[in-house]
């Protein structure tokens, strides 16, 4: 199995498969009310210029959440998406 | 015969309901309140065929949930009201996630039909959708639409119309949530079917599966028979644990998940992608408005923009305003004749309700630039770029907009501030954007800095308003921390919100939107505002002076009159009283001409003598032919002066006098350690109706008497000469002001978004504020020796 990252530690541009979120009650619904759930693929929009909230391209649109909130999501990263950066 | 049908528009935000809804009804629109709450409800009434549509327009939701406000109203009006029909405003363009809420109401089982909007924009980006596929695999009617540009509304009606000649039942369409949850619904079910409270309102397996979610709303009636409530309680706890145990996630976060992969199975066959874009118009405009050196930039000059606009485009208008309300003024001065009548519809309501209404046009073309902001999707990136700095101070990103409005570039209003905190959906940031709100520097208070500015740091000025900026912002914000950290403490929100693609706003959106609120802001001035200005006056007015005082004021005045026409040089010249007002009259018409050179009052010499004058006043030669007359003119300006006096000791008196003069003199206990006495205090008291009325008030307060000419500059040269005025008390005065108390319209306002408490808490907030940091400011300036 792949290793899986925290959505807040990705970086920007990179794409991956959401493969778990921890959030529960309150957070928990707005995320994945949002389209935030197991097997969507993301990409990483960018962030707000003081680097929180992240703004995240999910299904057809953009969504921004809170580190906070990123935090509970984990991500397998795209192997090629991943290449491609560090080369960057 | 035509029938009437009730249709509910259900939709995420920025699906584009409400340009369905305007596009669907038309003009013929009513908003109310949902009972109870202050969400919004709009309705409207379109006739199709034989049919009467009532339309309903739901608050837009992702969800429904009992965690909302919004998503509670929508749900209870469907299960309440049960309309004929749902249309859920689906946006073609982002379909998976705006299929959530569709799926919900599936769940519901209410009469559905989804109208698939901004076909054009899914288009534009390459996504095909098998409307027909779709219909058949969702098991509903789709009708495909373009709200913006009109198109497929009428063939939505005629849906719609189709549709209700069925008069379908309710029916609920079971989704699989897998095997585990599945179960625990059919055996929820079962419990709720044998029970007493079993209410046919809301589907069986519906509130089974709320149960499993954890509905506050849904589990608490079912708690009405605690048999059940217990009953059912174990069960959910015991699939709780078997979830938490096998998959580790919540039977809440399980069924999102399935919905979710329900509705990918549908799509993944009904929506093709030509293209694979990977970045479209808006996302590339993000790249430059939400750059992270350029972003800011922008927003700091977009934000300016739009606010120099509002104040350059609203100076006309708002002049116009001022005339219609003077001409106004002259015509029932004109028509009444002098005492208490003139004076209450004169200085209580005209005054008071054209203070108001005068800033009209700024108010409109400042709710018109929010519209245009919201309409395009701008504002939410703003609230995304300042999230992190005004989390800090426990607010929300959605905060800046209404802290701006409401004065933040100095002169705005915190009616349409307070207005915009509608956007905030936690009730503690709201509250606490609402409670400090009244610190910016509204237009209203301008005036009384200007006054005070240009009495003690003329040589300042821009410095001085910048400080003042500076200091509105950082008070506003650390009261927000202050607030956040002991009243309203608790946790932040989550914060989840979407960046809609930037869309070119319709202009019939923009002016219904305007002039909805603009409305609003009218009507509350012709009521409650009135009745406050009335009020207001009453305290300023009553009691009057008493009989005796009047008559020695009246006598003063008789004594200054003798003495002038038994002075020396005039006695020959003016003969008598009537000669002495036919002088007042031609001096005060040639003094309401412009130009003095072409002005003439006429032969005779009374006419020279009020020329004469005239020049003298205006320090400009007047030549030979008014030389002989000068002598007379010089003792008759000396002797309007001695009347202005007169007139303005006995208004002083008579303030002195009213209740808000008794008021005035009875806070000086508290105000003294600020060095405020009474005639500044009824100025404040008088500044709660609007604060530009602290300054006319302290013109009364400190015996301008009529006051000619300026009066802004001459209370400023008056307060500089007092010896009780310095730099300290001035600068005392203005923070006072910035933060004492906000004006009725804004504790209406307030009272309307949260409750006559909150608006009651914010008065004595506010006061308490600006007491104590008033009072370090004087007491710390004192002992640093500036109070001299």
């Amino acid at each position: 199995m792949k290793k899986l990252v925290l959505m807040r530690e990705m970086l920007k541009n990179q794409e991956g498969t959401i493969k778990r979120v921890s959030a529960t009650g309150e957070m928990g619904r707005r995320i994945r009310e949002m389209g935030l759930v197991p097997n969507t693929h993301i990409q990483i929009q960018g962030r707000a210029p003081l680097k929180d909230p992240v703004a995240v391209k999910v299904r057809d649109f953009v969504l921004t959440l809170r580190n906070d909130e990123a935090s509970r999501i984990y991500v397998e990263v795209d192997p090629s998406e991943t290449a491609q950066d560090q080369g960057a | 015969m035509k029938r009437k049908i009730t249709i509910a528009l259900a939709g995420n935000p920025n699906a584009g309901k409400t340009t369905a809804f305007n596009a669907i009804t038309g003009a013929r629109q009513h908003i109310a309140n949902y009972p109870g709450v202050t969400v919004e409800k709009k309705y409207g009434m379109v006739h199709h065929r034989d049919f009467d549509i009532e339309v309903v327009d739901l608050p837009g939701t992702y969800s429904l949930t009992a965690y909302s406000l919004e998503e509670i109203v929508a749900r209870n009006f469907i299960v309440d009201e049960r309309p004929g029909l749902v249309v859920d405003i689906v946006d073609a363009s982002n379909l998976d996630r705006n299929l959530y809420l569709a799926v919900q109401l599936k769940e519901l089982g209410v009469p559905l039909l989804l109208a698939l909007n901004m076909m054009d924009v899914a288009e534009s980006r390459g996504i095909a959708i098998d409307v027909k596929a779709l219909s058949e695999q969702f098991g509903l009617p789709v009708v495909p639409m373009v709200a913006r540009s009109n198109r497929g509304i009428k063939e939505l009606l005629d849906k719609v119309v189709e549709v209700a000649q069925e008069d379908p039942e309710w029916r609920m369409a079971p989704i699989s949530y897998g095997m585990d949850i599945d179960r625990a619904l059919d055996e929820i079910s079962g419990i709720i079917e044998k029970s007493s409270v079993f209410d046919p309102k809301y589907p069986t397996r519906w509130r089974a599966l709320k149960c499993l979610e954890g509905d506050s709303q849904i589990t608490g009636l079912l708690k009405r028979d605690p048999a059940l409530g217990k009953e059912i309680e174990a069960r959910c706890e015991t699939l709780y644990r078997h979830m938490m145990n096998t998959v580790e996630e919540e039977p809440e976060g399980v069924i999102a998940d399935h919905r979710y992969g329900y509705i990918t199975a549908i799509t993944k066959q009904v929506v093709k992608r030509k293209i694979e874009s990977r970045l479209n118009v808006s996302d590339k405009m993000d790249k430059v408005l939400t750059n992270r050196a350029l972003g800011p930039a922008l927003m700091i000059a977009i934000l300016y923009g739009l606010y120099a606009f509002t104040f350059w485009a609203s100076e006309v208008p708002i002049s116009w305003f001022e005339t219609f309300f003077d001409v106004l003024k002259e015509g029932v001065t004109s028509i009444l004749p002098e005492g208490l009548l003139r004076s209450l519809i004169v200085s209580g309501v005209i005054d008071g309700v054209g203070g108001v209404l005068g800033f009209v046009p700024l108010i409109m073309l400042m709710f018109f630039c929010i519209a245009l902001m919201e309409d395009s999707g701008y504002m939410a990136r703003v609230a995304y770029m300042l999230d992190r700095v005004l989390r800090w101070f426990g607010l929300h990103g959605n905060s800046v907009m209404s802290l701006v409005i409401s004065g933040g570039i100095s002169g705005g209003c915190a009616v349409p501030g307070v207005m915009a905190t509608r956007v905030l959906k936690d009730p503690k940031e709201r509250i606490t954007t609402l409670l400090v709100i009244p610190f910016m520097n509204c237009g209203a208070k301008l005036p009384v800095y200007a006054m005070l500015i240009a009495a003690f740091f003329a040589k300042d000025r821009a410095r001085m308003m910048f400080l003042l900026t500076l200091l509105s912002w950082g008070f506003a914000l650390f009261a927000a921390k202050l607030i956040r950290s002991t009243l309203l403490r608790g946790p932040k929100t989550p914060f989840v919100m979407e960046l809609p693609p930037y869309r070119a706003p319709t202009l019939k959106g923009l002016l219904i939107h305007t002039w909805e609120r603009t409305w609003e802001y009218i009507k509350k001035a012709g009521t409650i505002i009135l009745a406050f200005s009335v009020v207001l006056w009453t305290m300023m007015t009553f009691p009057g002076l008493s009989p005796e005082k009047r008559a020695a004021f009246e006598q003063d005045r008789r004594e200054a009159r003798q003495a002038f026409l038994a002075s020396p040089r005039v006695d020959g010249v003016i003969q008598g009283a009537a000669q002495l007002t036919a002088l007042n009259r031609m001096y005060l018409t040639l003094r309401q001409e412009k130009d003095i050179q072409t002005a003439g009052a006429g032969e005779g010499h009374l006419a020279r003598v009020a020329e004469a004058a005239l020049h003298l006043e205006e320090t400009e030669p007047g030549g030979e032919v008014l030389k002989p007359h000068e002598a007379v003119a010089i003792r008759y300006l000396e002797f309007r002066n001695r009347m202005n006096q007169i007139e303005g000791q006995e208004q002083q008196a008579a303030l002195k006098g009213t209740i808000a003069g008794r008021m005035g003199q009875w806070l000086e206990i508290i105000t003294s350690p600020l060095g405020f006495e009474y005639r500044t205090n009824i100025a404040l008291v008088g500044g709660f109706a609007a604060k530009e009325v602290v300054v006319s008030t302290l013109g009364t307060a400190y015996s301008l008497g009529a006051s000619d000419g300026e009066e802004t500059g001459s209370i400023s040269q008056r307060l500089q000469q007092d010896p009780d005025w310095n730099p300290l008390q001035a600068f005392t005065l203005i923070i006072f002001t910035m933060l004492y108390v906000p004006c009725i319209a804004t504790v209406i306002c307030i009272r309307r978004e949260s409750s006559w408490r909150w608006a009651l808490f914010s008065i004595g907030f506010n006061l308490m504020v600006a007491y104590g940091v008033s009072l370090v400011i004087r007491q710390g300036g004192m002992l640093l020796g500036l109070g001299d």
